[in-house]
């Protein structure tokens, strides 16, 4: 069996219904679990307070808003190499979650910044460069809705898409490239022994796991609707064509 | 039940409601989508049928 197969829309339709439930469920799962344990039953922390609680949902927004970028990339890259469509509808299927993660990340950074910098916004390398991926994403987005042809939307999208990963690049290692701004480097990183203790940890994993599994649930569940709006325009055209 | 937020309540709890709100409108907005296209290329379909 190839991955190639899902480029077919009857099967990436019927593959998607059939996992469908299992990632809204798990996502349901997951967010309520890791929300729930990291409102209800962790600490204050000794320097934030009760602040602390924020980053379950701004550090997964934040991984999501990138990684979504990543994955429209990716699926950018496979329509112009190969021209599968399913992966230029998915790569649109992603920008409007895509949009909702960043949203969420500049939010709550906002608010939780305003406490404990005493400013909501900074032109700090870290809170600039994901504003510019937000604008990158209500772009792509609206690039998408402005081109009637839709292969000469992917087309564009897609190119669109690559310049805006320097962007999603920026976001992620700002704070190591330029060593100055207000934001702390990366609250996770797999080179370091302990990131952060244990008792934030925890919940803030599963909340990550609920957050990717959303997305994609979220990006199955859009992509199939993308197709299926594809196929009624196809109809709507052999229908006016025949009359 | 509640914690104790202390003097972050507002901020804390303001963070919750907006990313809640957000995540919300995704979910539904996407729903309400398909079921919408869902339904519509189901009657596309069937009208083609009908007329051959």
């Amino acid at each position: 069996m190839s991955l190639w197969e899902y480029a077919n829309p009857k099967k990436f339709l019927a593959t998607s219904e059939r996992v469908l439930p299992f990632f809204w469920v798990s996502a349901g799962l997951c967010l309520v679990v890791g929300l729930v344990w990291g409102f209800f039953f962790t600490p204050d922390d000794f320097r934030q307070g009760s602040t602390v609680k924020i980053i379950y949902l701004h550090v997964p927004s934040a991984m999501m808003a990138i990684n979504a970028w990543v994955m429209m990339l990716l699926a950018s890259l496979i329509w112009l190499i190969r021209r599968h469509h399913v992966s230029a509808l998915a790569a649109r299927a992603a920008a409007p979650v895509g949009v909702v993660m960043t949203l969420i990340a500049l939010v709550t950074g906002a608010i939780w910044g305003q406490p404990m910098w005493g400013t909501w916004w900074a032109w700090d390398p870290r809170l600039t460069s994901f504003l510019i991926l937000f604008l990158f994403y209500l772009g792509y987005v609206a690039l998408w809705e402005a081109i009637e042809n839709p292969d000469t939307a992917a087309d564009l999208t897609s190119v669109l898409c690559l310049v805006g990963s320097v962007f999603a690049v920026l976001s992620r290692y700002a704070v190591n490239f330029w060593n100055q701004g207000l934001h702390q480097g990366a609250t996770l990183s797999l080179d370091k022994e302990e990131n952060i203790s244990d008792v934030f940890y925890f919940p803030l994993l599963v909340c990550i796991a609920g957050f990717v599994l959303l997305f994609i649930a979220l990006v199955l569940y859009r992509t199939g609707t993308e197709i299926r709006a594809r196929r009624i325009k196809a109809l709507r055209l052999r229908e006016r064509a025949a009359a | 039940m509640m914690p104790d937020l202390g003097k972050y309540a507002e901020t804390v709890l303001s963070a919750y409601a907006a990313s809640i709100v957000l995540l919300v409108a995704i979910v539904v907005l996407t729903l309400l989508r398909g079921r919408r296209v869902r339904a519509e290329m189901e009657r596309i379909e069937e009208k083609a049928g009908r007329d051959g």
